[in-house]
């Protein structure tokens, strides 16, 4: 993975000292909260419901062993011994304090890390496929592309001022594991007559207004992508709306101008860049592919895998996920037991989770965007002796993609702009199909929840997605139904009235049995929505 | 009756006004009447507290109630983490957050 050189750690170095100075300040009252306010946000750390969070940046998710230690470290020495993962491959913590924070920051930057940029409207951290240089579908690795990106737009100077906040994501499989179109800018690494580029798709998002991004531009040659992506942002910049945070993302601009108008200003600005030399040396790029070469895998490794063990067999159908080299496979740590907080880790399973990276997976592990944690490069001959560690630790839950492997947003127990409470409704979705047993038949059903219209836990997106809202003071929730956020990216549609707490379990309950009543063979819950359509769960729901 | 809170400036944790001082209790909340602008002006400045702000609550016979769900979660903390909350053997808290 990426070593900083000492360019990077300088910078590093120096933003901490820089925030030290800042929040001397702000104490000794030479800086307003006015004034203060988007200094820390610039480094990540927010006020929020309870105390002040701070959110780190995990560049495309990936973490070594040293610094998955440090994240456990910081759990317990500045925070309540747990950290959250997030929807976009970070981690938050949620009980900071102003006068440790950079301290923390500066423990941080001594194992590679930073909070930079991971708030305010700027570029913020790039997200990729959790099994980018790993899968077996893979076109190439896409992580370099993604670190090249991650420096281009670091302290990028005129992209630290734009409209909106604005999140990138990078693939190169056709299995879309990133849901890449619902960001900003989605890059797909493709090939044409056997040469690498870049597809462009520009103007996804989720939040209050929905949109799934169109692909602007099929192949941009690779060195010329990070020209494509400045002329992208170059358009955001100068047109995107500033006087209304709520119409400020990309995504209004694309569809207010339209795609096509949208893409024939980012064409004339590219050719304009073009000229300008803007684009990094390719030697940068070829310095930074080494970092993500292929550790040594071993060859002649075995290849099955002693099933006599049900409860491991299942844990290996579930949570294993092919590996381009023979006798590998990556393993996925799921952070979803049953009546559990999604994405939470304590500092034990953290400090756990980093010793299994190092002995079992090269030294290497990766967060998801759906707040889980994979191994990437697992022998199969070790799955047996993973397993039993991770499952004596409460991290062995079989259930990934299931309906217990529940995307959740800290919601109203954590977040200022939350309505409702997501957590509890993940808890009591997740307990009530593990007690009923249902769970693994009900297959790949991909369920997930927002406590408000931000939609930080990708309701939009959900197989069944549930957003929580303020009625009169009391939480209410709505039902949605048919959205993905895979390479059949779609967005959900609200069933109709909300439910209150125990309501909005059972509707789920009630969705589930006309998808098992009506499944065809093979059908996941996605598939057989998309064959009857909404009437007859509206139907099962409220008897219309 | 009218309630101010806010957050210490240095821990950031969730604090009630008591008419003297920022307690973490919310149970000391004092009736502000129509001082709120006043006392958050006076305790901002002083940096006592941040991003402070009045809320309509209510004071029966076990304690001050916040009207709005989410100052009543503030007053509690986490209801996933009841291990996290300044009440956590509190067999009531529960029934009036939610």
């Amino acid at each position: 993975m990426y070593k900083y050189d000492s360019y990077d750690q300088a910078m590093v170095d120096t933003r901490v000292e820089e925030f030290r100075d800042q929040t001397r300040r702000r104490l000794e009252g030479k800086l307003s909260e006015e004034q203060f306010r988007p200094l820390r946000l610039m480094n990540g750390l927010y006020l929020q419901l309870h105390a002040y969070m701070l959110r780190v940046a995990i560049p495309y998710g990936t973490l070594n062993s040293a610094q998955m230690h440090a994240l456990a470290d910081i759990a317990e020495k500045y925070d309540r011994g747990y950290g959250h993962f997030t929807t976009r491959q970070n981690i938050q913590y949620n009980w900071i304090k102003l006068e440790e924070a950079p301290d923390l920051l500066a423990d941080l930057a001594k194992v590679e890390m930073h909070a930079i940029q991971t708030s305010g409207n700027c570029i913020r951290n790039i997200s990729s496929d959790h099994f980018a240089g790993v899968a077996a579908d893979e076109l190439i690795d896409p992580r370099p592309y993604a670190e090249l990106l991650r420096q281009w737009s670091s302290f990028h100077p005129e992209f630290s001022f734009l409209p909106r906040k604005f999140k990138i994501a990078v693939i190169a499989a056709e299995k879309d594991r990133a849901a890449m179109k619902l960001h900003d800018i989605g890059i797909q690494i493709v090939e044409r007559n056997g040469e690498i580029g870049a597809a462009f798709y520009v103007g996804g998002g989720m939040g209050r207004t929905p949109m799934i991004a169109p692909c602007i531009r099929e192949f941009v040659p690779l060195d010329q992508l990070v020209t494509y992506a400045e002329a992208c942002l170059r358009v955001y910049n100068r047109y995107g709306r500033r006087d209304t945070k709520y119409k400020a993302r990309i995504k209004i601009l694309v569809h207010e101008l339209g795609a096509e108008e949208y893409t024939r200003q980012v064409e004339e600005e590219f050719t304009h860049l073009l000229e300008q030399g803007v684009e990094p040396p390719l030697a940068e790029l070829e310095r930074i592919k080494p970092y993500f070469a292929d550790p040594a895998f071993e060859t002649g490794l075995p290849t099955e895998i002693d099933r006599s063990d049900p409860d491991f067999a299942l844990w290996v159908d579930t949570n294993t996920h092919p590996h381009k080299a023979p006798g590998y496979v990556s393993a996925v740590i799921s952070l979803k037991p049953v009546g559990g907080i999604p994405g939470d880790a304590s500092t034990e399973q953290m400090h756990l989770m980093a010793e299994l990276s190092k002995e079992y997976s090269f030294d290497e592990s990766r967060v998801t965007h759906t707040q889980n944690i994979v191994l990437p490069h697992v022998k199969i001959a070790d799955l047996h002796a993973l397993w039993t560690r991770l499952d004596a630790a409460g991290l062995g839950s079989p259930n990934l993609d299931t309906i217990e492997d529940i995307i959740a947003c800290p919601g109203l127990d954590y977040c200022s702009l939350a309505n409702a409470r997501s957590i509890p409704i993940a808890q009591q979705i997740s307990e009530r199909f593990a007690k009923k047993g249902r769970t693994q038949e009900l297959g790949e059903l991909k369920l997930k929840i927002s406590g408000c219209i931000n939609a930080c836990g990708h309701h939009h997106a959900g197989h069944i997605g549930i957003l929580g809202v303020d009625k009169k003071g009391v939480e209410n929730y709505q039902l949605l139904l048919g959205g993905s956020e895979a390479e059949d990216t779609a967005l959900a549609k609200i069933t109709g009235r909300g439910f209150d707490e125990e309501g909005i379990v059972n509707a789920v309950e009630t969705v589930t049995d006309i998808y098992l009543d009506q499944r065809e063979e093979g059908e996941r819950f996605l598939d057989t929505y998309r064959r009857i359509g909404m009437e007859p769960f509206k139907e099962a729901l409220y008897g219309e | 009756m009218k309630i101010l809170t806010g957050n210490d400036l240095k821990s950031g944790a969730v604090v009630w006004w008591d008419g003297t001082g920022w307690s973490l209790y919310v149970d000391e909340a004092v009736d502000v009447g129509d001082r709120a602008d006043e006392i958050i002006a006076r305790e901002q400045s002083a940096r006592r507290v941040n991003s402070a702000y009045s809320l309509d609550a209510e004071r029966d016979d076990k304690g001050v109630r916040p009207a709005h769900i989410k100052d009543r979660v503030r007053a509690l903390g986490p209801t996933v983490r009841p291990d996290l909350t300044l009440k956590p053997k509190d067999p009531e808290a529960m029934d009036w957050v939610i």
